[in-house]
C-alpha cells in the first residue's frame, strides 16, 4: 500500500485534473453540441427551418470530424488551438480538444433523439402559432428529455475515457497518473487504484444519469 | 318534386327548415385552390392532392368535409391554418388572405384558429394543465390570468380534477377532451377537427361530438370537421363538402348532400357508407329467400309516405314485404331506404310501380 500512498498528493491532483477536464468538456461540448444538434434537426428538409445548404454543410462537417480518433483529432486541430487558446499542450489544450470532440458527438445524439419525437406534437405546437425556435426549446427538448439525458450520460463516459489519453499531451488527469506513476514504474497498486477510481466515477455518473432520465420519463 | 298538380298525389317532401334570414358572413373561403406535392424519388410524377377547390364556410356553422382516406382532406384542413400553403389559388380566413401573408403573418392568424387531431398530439412532457396552458404561453398570456383560463377550460371539458395528471394517465376520450381544451385556450373563432373521433370507440365518439356541438352552440365557434365517417357528419354537420380524389364533388346542407346527392361521385360515397341499396352480396342472399320482384324505395322526409305506398300496393292487390332497409336521421330529418319483395300478377306489379313513379317516389327495381 505504501507504493500507492507515496503518490497520494499526485493522485489527488490527478483526480482534480480529470474532473476539471471532464466537467468543462461536458459543459462546453454540451452547449455547443445541443446547438449543433438543433441546427441539424431544424434545417433537415421538411422540418421547422428547412434549409438544404445549412443542413448539408453541418451534416458533412459532423461526419468528417466524428470518425477521427481523439489522439489524431487533438493533433490535427493544433493550429486552431494555437489560435484560440495560445497553446497546444497542457490541461487546457486537452480540454479544448475534448470539448470540440464531445460537441460533435453530442450534436448527432441530439439530432437523433429529436427525430424520434412524434411529428404530430410539433404540428400541434405549430398550430398554436408558436415560433420555430420556441418549438425547439419548449416542446422538442422537453419531449425528448429522457433519451437526451441517457445519451448525455453515454457521452460523459466516453469523455472520461478520452480524458485518459490527455497524458500524451501533458494534460494530466487519472489516465496520465496511471501510466506515468503506475505502469511505467511497475507500480501496480497505483494502476489498480486508479482504474478503480475511474470505475467509481463512471458508475456514479451512470447512476445519476439513469436517475435523472427516470424522473424525466416518469417511469 | 312538386306533386300538387297530380290528381292523387303523394305529398312532396316536407319543406326544409326555413333558412336564416341573412346568411352569416363568410369565415373561410377557398378560391380555385390546388395543391401538388413533388413526387418522391427523382423521376416520380408530382402528386396532385387538391384540384381547383372552391369552398365557402360561414361563421358559426359546423362544416363537414367528408371523403375516403387519400382524398386530400388533411391537406385541405391544413391550408386553413397555413400549416400547408397552396400551389395555386387563394385561401381567405376572415379578413386575411393567407396566401399573401408571410410565415410570421400566418402565425398570427393561427392564434385565432384551434386544431384538434386524430392522435390527440398532446405534449407528453406536460401535465394536462400544462398542455392547455401552452397556447396561452405562446400568445403571451401571463399568470394568474393563465391559470384562471386553464381552470375554466378544464372545467368546460369536465377534466378539472385531472389537471395535474399526465396525458398517458388518461383514456382516449379524455385525451381528446384535453386536445379540445387546448385548441380552445386562446378563445379562437375557428376550430379545425382533423378526424378528431377516428381513434375513439363509438360511445366516446358520441361524447366528443356532443362536446364539439356544445362548443359550436354555446361559444359560437365555427367548426371545420374532417372525417371519413358519415355518422360524424350526420350527427354534427350543418354543411358538407364531399371530397373525392382532390376535388370537391358536391357541397350543400348535410341533408341535401347525403339524402339527395346530385352527383354520381357524392352518391357513390354516400352509398358505400349509408347503404341505401342492398349490396350485391346481400341482394344475392335476398334472391334465394325471396322469389318475388325486389324494389328499393328511398325514404326521405315525406309525411304519410308509407301509408300511401301501402295503399298503392293494396289497390293493385300486390303483396309487399319489407325484406331489407332502415331509416335514420340527418339534421333531424329522416333518411333511409326500404327494399320490398312484391308478389302478385306481373301486370298488377307493373301498374303499381308505374303509379308510384308518377307520384314521384324514388324507387329502383333490383336486377334479377
Amino acid at each position: 500500500m505504501h507504493e500507492f500512498l507515496g503518490n497520494l498528493s499526485v493522485y489527488r491532483e490527478a483526480i482534480g485534473q480529470t474532473f476539471y477536464i471532464v466537467s468543462i468538456s461536458l459543459v462546453v461540448g454540451g452547449v455547443l453540441g445541443l446547438a449543433l444538434g438543433l441546427v441539424l434537426y431544424a434545417t433537415r428538409p421538411g422540418n421547422l427551418l428547412a434549409n438544404r445548404a445549412v443542413f448539408l454543410t453541418v451534416n458533412v462537417l459532423v461526419n468528417v470530424v466524428r470518425p477521427v480518433p481523439f489522439v489524431i483529432f487533438i493533433t490535427a486541430i493544433q493550429p486552431l488551438m494555437l489560435h484560440a487558446i495560445g497553446t497546444t499542450i497542457g490541461t487546457n489544450a486537452v480540454t479544448f480538444a475534448l470539448s470540440l470532440s464531445a460537441a460533435f458527438a453530442i450534436s448527432r445524439l441530439v439530432e437523433q433523439n429529436l427525430l424520434t419525437v412524434d411529428p404530430g406534437v410539433v404540428e400541434a405546437a405549430r398550430a398554436t402559432g408558436a415560433r420555430p425556435v420556441g418549438i425547439l426549446l419548449t416542446v422538442l427538448i422537453p419531449e425528448a428529455l429522457g433519451p437526451l439525458i441517457l445519451g448525455y450520460t453515454f457521452i460523459f463516459i466516453a469523455v472520461v475515457d478520452m480524458s485518459a489519453q490527455a497524458g500524451l499531451f501533458g494534460g494530466g488527469g487519472l489516465g496520465d497518473f496511471a501510466i506515468t506513476y503506475g505502469s511505467q514504474r511497475y507500480n501496480w497498486p497505483v494502476v489498480y487504484i486508479t482504474v478503480a477510481t475511474i470505475i467509481v466515477i463512471v458508475q456514479a455518473g451512470q447512476f445519476l444519469g439513469n436517475w435523472l432520465a427516470r424522473r424525466a420519463l416518469r417511469r | 318534386m312538386p306533386a300538387n298538380s297530380r290528381p292523387d298525389p303523394v305529398p312532396a317532401p316536407a319543406p326544409a327548415p326555413a333558412p336564416a334570414p341573412a346568411p352569416a358572413p363568410v369565415h373561410v373561403r377557398f378560391e380555385h385552390v390546388g395543391k401538388t406535392f413533388p413526387g418522391k424519388g427523382r423521376k416520380a410524377a408530382p402528386h396532385v392532392v387538391l384540384d381547383d377547390v372552391n369552398l365557402e364556410i360561414r361563421r358559426g356553422e359546423v362544416f363537414g368535409v367528408i371523403g375516403h382516406s387519400g382524398a386530400g382532406k388533411s391537406t385541405l384542413v391544413r391550408l386553413i391554418n397555413g400549416l400547408e400553403t397552396p400551389t395555386t389559388g387563394r385561401v381567405h380566413v376572415g379578413p386575411h388572405d393567407l396566401t399573401a401573408l408571410s410565415e410570421r403573418g400566418r402565425r398570427e392568424v393561427r392564434r385565432d384558429i384551434g386544431m384538434v387531431f386524430q392522435q390527440f398530439n398532446l405534449f407528453r412532457s406536460r401535465t394536462v394543465a400544462g398542455n392547455v396552458a401552452y397556447p396561452l404561453k405562446v400568445a403571451g398570456v401571463r399568470q394568474p390570468e393563465r391559470d384562471r383560463r386553464v381552470a375554466r377550460l378544464l372545467d368546460f371539458v369536465g377534466l378539472l380534477d385531472r389537471a395535474h395528471d399526465h396525458p398517458e394517465q388518461l383514456s382516449g376520450g379524455q385525451k381528446q377532451r384535453v386536445g379540445i381544451a387546448r385548441a380552445l385556450a386562446t378563445e379562437p373563432s375557428l376550430l379545425l377537427a382533423d378526424e378528431a373521433t377516428s381513434a375513439l370507440d363509438p360511445e366516446t365518439t358520441s361524447e366528443v361530438l356532443a362536446l364539439l356541438r356544445q362548443v359550436n352552440r354555446d361559444l359560437g365557434i365555427t367548426i371545420v370537421i374532417i372525417t371519413h365517417e358519415l355518422d360524424v357528419i350526420r350527427s354534427v354537420a350543418d354543411q358538407v363538402a364531399v371530397l373525392d380524389s382532390g376535388r370537391v364533388v358536391e357541397t350543400g346542407s348535410a341533408y341535401d348532400v347525403l339524402a339527395q346527392s346530385r352527383t354520381e361521385a357524392a352518391a357513390r360515397f354516400v352509398r358505400t357508407t349509408l347503404r341505401d341499396r342492398p349490396s350485391p352480396e346481400t341482394l344475392a342472399r335476398l334472391r334465394t329467400a325471396h322469389p318475388g320482384r325486389l324494389i328499393t324505395v328511398q325514404v326521405r322526409g315525406q309525411a304519410g309516405f308509407q301509408t300511401r305506398l301501402a295503399r298503392r300496393f293494396l289497390d293493385h292487390q300486390v303483396a309487399a314485404d319489407i325484406v331489407f332497409g332502415g331509416i335514420s336521421e340527418i339534421q333531424e330529418r329522416p333518411v333511409g331506404s326500404l327494399t320490398f319483395e312484391l308478389t302478385g300478377p306481373d301486370g298488377a306489379v307493373d301498374a303499381a310501380l308505374k303509379e308510384l313513379r308518377a307520384d314521384g317516389v324514388d324507387l329502383v327495381e333490383e336486377e334479377a
